[in-house]
């Protein structure tokens, strides 16, 4: 008797222990969302794997500074042991991991999911979704088209908030008497900084018709073209508005500059809205936010980040994946996840009045198809996008460096990109 | 001449050295073959074998960053190489000099070589950022006009880069100086001022040339250094501002690894072997010469 119940006893322990967790896995997430705005936001998927009842866990491996995290997931797939999941930009970083078939195919989850009919606008999924496939899952849609500015620097200096970049400019040698910076920006990751103000000031300045066909038939003629030497100049201009602290600077230290009441404005994209959020901040008296670069003709572009999943050889790691997948665009965790952001949700069924000021701009603006650019990324590869970055940030840097020469660079970029 | 093969290579020998040779082989060879293949490839993240002849080599002729890349390690090299010997041997004949307290000055002149490049580095830069450095703790004390930031500018960051390299390397060329002085005769010395010739013409014309073999072995180690130059660049610049300070060994890393460009980085780093074969080539031949003519004395 006594043996009886003692057997059932460890029966019932032994059960328990592989009932469980027989399917759970630890699943490694690689990702750069290392600044305070986006490691809280980072914080909620991890929260909602850990708790999905399937004692699932979220392994972190956060690496700061973007191309820094995607060569690590590159050379862990060549070494042959990837991770379970990592970030990327939505584009073309990852179309070879797609066509060497290096992902997990989430088709059955999104068909379950209804995720081509949840993800809005449609150009969100269409980075996920090739040849009829759901290869990764977009998480956020954020828009690099941006301005943060700080409303007691512009008090002080005794100018109006800007409403477009124009204004700024004309505004800035008032700043800079006030003995502030009037315009932040950060060299660090080779540059990626500048070409993100670059490639908005390109769009402001060719039209998103012209920018889309300049990048779709690479044409070294609109690279070349009198826009372009304008928008070279313009960058020069903005040049002697900043401090020389700028070389190394990371974005977010940049973004503190605004914060702080440092510096004047800042073009970023609008995780920057997390920063201001963490520091405890609303976008109604300490900073402004000015959509696009020009408030009149308001711009949303569809950049953002996407989870792709490698595939593992063992089932209830990829049966893991999938329920982590399902979870990162399930509706509550796209509400906590992109408030803390400050990205949009990748879905438009869920409810965002919590939302602030700056980002209800951005959910009018989405609504009308006209508003929306094509990030940048979709276009070109991760190589083209470097030599972007390092053409844009050494016409920054050197000054000896004509607004001629670099146009001439940049068709010759343009025209010879894959 | 009648040696037979077994006295050539002794057995014991040729066992003790089979990990070495498959280490120099396995990783060398092979590497630097894959290396060379890969290049005449359009390898992108993964390697291919889809080969395209030159186009690669064209390519990397035709990148800014590269050709900034190559001008910026003949600079940094000749201005390191050449400061790091000029200033290692005054090191050492100053150390030569029976100093007191030996022992810790070559510990402090040897530390900077001890520590990892990219601590070091980063101290460096963050003692040259105009907002947390030395310019800043300058403008504290009341000096507001203080003006040094040479990281953040495009025209001399490479001489700040230049400047820690010889902060690093000049150490380590005093150790191998100091050793070579030590290892020159004290009869010599004794035999020069018998003979009433200035010190700094003793240096100059007996003990220097004495020393070819130190001098060699510094340059050599300081060759190599140059040619790899990374952790130094990307703990201070990370090749910035713009493009100033990047470095072949940088651009290829970045080639790989963030551009997903491999068959393009495999070019550029096949470029940088040829430099090192052309230096191996030449000592191979000096040496050859060298030998033929002993050959032809006895």
């Amino acid at each position: 008797m006594r043996y009886r119940v003692l057997t059932a006893a460890l029966a019932a322990t032994a059960a328990l222990q592989f009932a469980c967790p027989a399917n759970a896995a630890d699943l490694e997430v690689i990702h750069w969302w290392t600044s305070k705005g986006e490691s809280a936001a980072v914080s909620q998927f991890a929260k909602a794997l850990d708790n999905d009842g399937h004692g699932d866990k979220w392994v972190d491996s956060a690496i700061a500074l973007g191309e820094t995290a995607r060569s690590t997931v590159m050379q862990r797939v060549l070494g042959g042991d990837p991770p379970a999941a990592a970030q990327f930009n939505p584009g073309r970083q990852y179309e070879e991991l797609i066509s060497g078939g290096k992902l997990l195919d989430l088709t059955d989850i999104a068909t379950a999911g209804k995720w081509d009919q949840v993800i809005r606008p449609k150009a969100i999924g269409s980075a996920c979704l090739v040849d009829g496939h759901w290869w990764c899952v977009p998480v956020n849609i954020h828009s690099n088209y941006w301005a943060w500015y700080s409303k007691p620097v512009f008090a002080k200096a005794g100018v109006p908030e800007p409403k477009s970049l124009a204004d700024f400019i004309a505004a800035a040698p008032k700043i800079k008497e006030a003995g502030l910076i009037p315009f932040a920006i950060g060299g660090d990751g080779n540059g990626w900084q500048i070409q993100l103000l670059f490639q908005d000031m390109v769009t402001e300045a060719l039209g998103v018709a012209k920018r889309d066909e300049m990048y779709t038939k690479k044409s070294a003629e609109i690279a070349g073209g009198p826009e372009m030497k304008g928008v070279f100049t313009q960058l020069r201009t903005l040049k002697q508005f900043t401090d020389n602290g700028y070389a190394n600077r990371n974005w977010n230290d940049t973004t503190n500059l605004v914060i702080t009441g440092k510096a004047g404005l800042q073009v970023m994209g609008d995780w920057a809205r997390g920063e201001f959020a963490a520091a405890g901040m609303t976008g109604v008296k300490d900073f402004g936010c000015m959509i696009g670069l020009n408030e009149a003709k308001p711009v949303v572009s569809t950049d953002g980040d996407i989870i792709v999943f490698f595939k593992q050889n063992n089932p209830d790691v990829e049966a893991a994946q999938k329920r982590l997948a399902a979870l990162l665009i399930s509706p509550e965790v796209q509400v906590a996840f992109n408030n803390a952001k400050g990205s949009m949700p990748v879905r438009g069924d869920v409810d965002m009045s919590t939302a602030d000021p700056c980002m209800q701009k951005s959910l009018k603006a989405v609504e009308d198809p006209a508003n929306i650019v094509t990030a940048t990324n979709r276009f070109i590869t991760e190589n083209t996008n470097q030599q972007l970055n390092e053409l844009v940030a050494q016409f920054f840097a050197d000054d000896s460096m004509t607004a001629d020469d670099a146009t001439a660079k940049f068709a010759t970029i343009i025209g010879n990109s894959d | 001449m009648q040696r037979s093969w077994r006295h050539r290579f002794h057995l014991p020998a040729v066992i003790g050295t089979i990990p070495m040779i498959l280490v120099a082989v396995g990783v060398f060879v092979i590497g630097i073959g894959f290396s060379l293949l890969w290049s005449f490839t359009s390898s992108k993240l993964f390697p291919s074998y889809d080969f395209v002849g030159l186009a690669q080599y064209r390519r990397l002729w035709a990148d800014n960053r590269w050709l900034v890349s190559v001008n910026n390690i003949w600079f940094f090299g000749l201005m390191s190489i050449a400061c790091n010997m000029v200033f290692g041997y005054l090191l050492a004949v100053f150390m030569d000099q029976r100093i007191r307290q030996e022992d810790l000055f070559r510990s402090i002149f040897l530390y900077p070589f001890a520590m990892s490049l990219i601590v070091t580095g980063l101290v460096w830069q963050w003692v040259l950022d105009p907002n947390l450095g030395l310019q800043a703790a300058m403008r504290n004390l009341g000096w507001s006009s203080f003006s040094f930031a040479p990281l953040v500018d495009a025209n001399t960051a490479i001489y700040a880069l230049v400047v820690a390299g010889i902060w690093q390397g000049s150490g380590v060329t005093m150790a191998i100086l100091l050793a070579g002085l030590r290892g020159v005769d004290e009869e010599i010395w004794k035999a020069a001022r018998v003979d009433g010739i200035p010190t700094w013409r003793t240096h100059v014309s007996i003990v220097a040339p004495m020393m070819k073999g130190a001098f060699a072995t510094a340059f050599v180690l300081q060759c190599v250094g140059v040619v790899r130059v990374y952790d130094l660049v990307i703990a201070m610049t990370g090749g910035g501002p713009g493009i100033a300070t990047s470095m072949p060994a940088v651009y290829v890393i970045q080639l790989i690894t963030v551009r997903q460009n491999v068959g393009q980085g495999m070019a550029a780093a096949t470029m940088m072997l040829v430099p090192v074969l052309v230096v191996l080539a030449f000592s191979g031949l000096v040496l050859w010469r060298r030998k033929r003519r002993q050959e032809a004395a006895t």
